[in-house]
């Protein structure tokens, strides 16, 4: 059928059903259209301050002062990037801020399978207490425990074994190390772990039960059949896992800040989060101490150093967004 | 020996006759011991020291074997758990068996949780506890602890909520703020999910956006404005200076000079002012919605439409009833997600008592009275929606 046709055919309908199909058309283009301008403006809304600090990263600090330049810079420089690569301390404090996010998502998502595992699977007692407990681990405000820990890991000490064996009768010294955070996500303890195991107990939980039975009566013990056989399965839910630990480790500033004292252990979150302050201080050294960072100047380092740091993320998100996305969905998040 | 056996396998036995068929038991060992006894004195051509130290060795073994005997006598109790525990290993008991081991694993498998929570969780709290009952202050080594008590002048609890000004004001904020983001942050991403649902082209790179937020306003992303002296200046500033009049000042001031719904409006303008925030916190909000609306069947539609329902009637008959759920769900995490958050005014408040003042109990005392707070609002709510919600397996 040709155009010709197929529009003559149309009114022809139109004409039967007296204006209704007309009517009808127009009122689906016309909502289609005001869903198109309001999609169109929220997604806008999310995406403009990427935007906007792409653009002004770009810029000289004599852009910044015109105020005829609202986002095309003017003269163009990338003078921005190496201020904030220079005080992000380049290559070791990504490099390093990588390594531990992988360390610690990894631990994260082994435990927390487990755990979830146990938790979908296994009747014991007192499983229904226990499980709200992983549900109170979410709802303590990370700043409630942080300080305890803090002292806490001062004179590490779990019930004064350590100290017995040491023969001091003191515990470990483990401030500024990496080594008490990744205790406590090998312990299902870090950050949203709860969810993790949440997640994970929902993917058991809808895993056919009838998996299991067979390796059972195949004569398959409870860890080979946890291993062989439900492991593989769980794969896509565990990168999911993976990727949100990830993402939440990178950025992480509460723990970090804690753990991690920033000079000894640079991470690019914590050094982000001090980036305004960084900057006015390396001016003060350069330029003496009378010297006084200019707002939009700073803003722009900033921005700058927002954008350095987000650039992993964005590629992780662009390659994995579907199971960032399907993760929350399949887990079919159920009462 | 077979007085032995009849001991384990009676369960029904009494503690006495277990005791009396023990002291059979040990009339057999002594038994024993005099047969060695004759042994040796039949042997007489072995050299007598060896023989009179194995006739004492047997002649102690009769002994203990009769004190042990007695022992059970007066403690009959050990020889029936003895037959207890060994009616357990029966076959007859194996279901039984397997569940324990079942139990066993299951707690195996949740161990490390409860080792992180017992060590990472409840020591920081319980210690966190201490420090808000008591005054305390850095020495050279370690911390010292003063009682100060719960509520009396000069106490954590007593100094936050009367002397501290800035604590109160930060506090009714927060939860001013909650009653405004909630339902901003529901509404907000139920309509986007609703709008998510339908067809349309690039629907796929829409999702991708709605999405990002969950990156964008994350840890230190979110705190990074909140941190910025300058740019908070800056702000005021503009704030002050922006009173020319465009579309929405002039709408807004249309709305606020009637005189009924002064309030309502009020809240509705509030909410639409934070539209930037709602979007950046309703990322997985969209997406557990989303995830709700893809499992209503299409048929359920179809058939309210062939029915005569109307879209406003099938929303109220069939979504809302199936989507109930997810709003539970929703609301738990809003909440939470709103709590713990690092940029509210509150938290840096806590933070700055911790590392400019060092204010220890004073910070254990704001965290525990927010938490409690949290606890209260987050049980109260989830009461109140999780009543007639729908599931659908």
């Amino acid at each position: 059928m040709t155009r010709a046709e197929r529009r003559k055919a149309f009114w022809e309908r139109n004409r039967k059903s007296g204006g209704y199909l007309l009517r009808k058309k127009i009122k689906s283009v016309l909502f289609s259209i005001g869903r198109a301008i309001l999609i169109f403006g929220l997604c806008f809304l999310i995406v403009q301050p990427l935007i906007q600090k792409l653009c002004v990263s770009f810029m000289t600090e004599m852009d910044l002062y015109d105020t005829t330049i609202v986002s095309v810079p003017r003269h163009f420089s990338t003078e921005s990037y190496s201020i904030a690569w220079r005080l992000y301390k380049g290559i070791p404090t990504f490099a390093r801020s990588l390594g531990l996010s992988v360390a610690v998502a990894l631990l994260q998502v082994l435990s927390c399978t487990l755990v979830g595992y146990g938790f979908a699977r296994y009747k014991f007692p007192l499983k229904k207490l226990l499980f709200g407990f992983v549900i109170l681990t979410l709802i303590v405000p990370p700043t409630t425990i942080v300080t305890p820990l803090f002292l806490y890991f001062g004179d590490f000490d779990i019930f004064g074994i350590i100290g017995k064996i040491t023969g001091t009768g003191k515990g470990l010294n483990l401030q500024g190390k990496a080594i008490p955070y990744l205790m406590m996500c090998a312990a299902c303890a870090g950050y949203k772990a709860g969810l993790y195991i949440y997640m994970m107990r929902q993917h058991f939980r809808n895993e056919p039960k009838e998996l299991e039975e067979a390796a059972y009566v195949d004569g398959c013990g409870r860890l080979r059949t946890f291993f062989q056989i439900l492991l593989p399965g769980a794969r896509p839910m565990m990168v999911s896992c993976f990727l949100f630990a990830f993402v939440w480790q990178w950025t992480d500033q509460i723990y970090s800040r804690i753990f991690f004292p920033i000079n000894t252990w640079d991470l690019v979150s914590t050094k982000l989060f001090n980036i305004v302050n960084l900057f006015d201080g390396e001016n003060k050294a350069r330029f003496g101490m009378g010297y006084v960072t200019q707002t939009a100047y700073s803003n722009q380092i900033q921005a700058t150093g927002s954008l350095m740091a987000l650039v992993p993320l964005l590629i992780i998100y662009v390659v994995a967004q579907k199971s960032f996305v399907e993760s929350i969905s399949q887990s079919g998040i159920k009462g | 020996m077979e007085s032995e056996k009849t001991i384990l396998d009676n369960v029904a036995e009494t503690a006495g006759q277990a005791g009396d068929a023990a002291m059979a038991a040990a009339e057999a060992v002594s038994e024993d011991a005099l047969d060695v006894l004759n042994a040796a004195e039949a042997e007489a051509d072995a050299t007598a020291d060896a023989l009179w130290q194995n006739a004492d060795a047997a002649a102690e073994m009769a002994a203990e074997a009769v004190d042990a005997a007695n022992e059970t006598v007066t403690d009959g109790g050990v020889a029936t758990k003895k037959a207890k525990s060994a009616s357990v290993k029966s076959p007859k008991r194996k279901s039984k068996n397997l569940a324990r081991g079942n139990a066993i694993a299951g707690l195996l498998f949740v161990l490390p949780f409860i080792i992180g929570f017992i060590i990472f969780l409840v020591y920081p709290l319980s210690m966190s506890v201490r420090m808000s009952l008591n005054k305390v202050s850095a020495t050279s080594n370690g911390l010292s602890f003063v009682p100060v008590g719960f509520w009396k002048p000069g106490s954590n609890f007593y100094k936050i909520f009367r002397d501290e000004k800035d604590f109160i004001e930060a506090f009714v904020n927060e939860l001013k703020r909650m009653l405004l983001f909630v339902p901003g942050i529901l509404v907000f991403s139920f309509f986007m999910a609703t709008l998510l649902n339908q067809e349309f082209k690039g629907r796929t790179v829409v999702r991708a956006i709605y999405f990002l937020p969950v990156i964008l306003a994350s840890g230190v992303f979110l705190g990074l404005d909140a941190n910025n002296p300058l740019i908070n200046n800056v702000k005021e500033v503009m704030r002050a200076e922006n009173s020319f009049s465009n579309i929405t000042n002039t709408l807004e001031d249309i709305l606020l000079t009637g005189e009924t719904g002064n309030k309502f409006f009020q809240y509705v303008i509030d909410i639409v002012g934070q539209v930037y925030d709602i979007a950046m916190a309703s990322g997985i909000q969209i997406i557990v919605f989303l995830s709700g609306l893809q499992t209503i069947p299409p048929s359920m539609y179809e058939a309210a439409k062939m029915e005569g329902c109307t879209g406003w009637e099938s929303f109220w008959k069939i979504t809302w009833p199936l989507i109930k759920a997810m709003v539970l769900v929703n609301i738990v995490y809003t909440l939470i997600d709103f709590f713990t958050r690092t940029d509210s005014a509150l938290m840096k408040l806590i933070n700055d008592t911790l590392l400019i003042r060092f204010e220890y109990g004073k910070v254990a005392a704001m965290s525990w009275a927010y938490f409690i707070v949290i606890a209260a609002v987050l049980g109260v709510s989830a009461l109140f929606f999780s009543r007639g919600v729908y599931y659908n397996d």
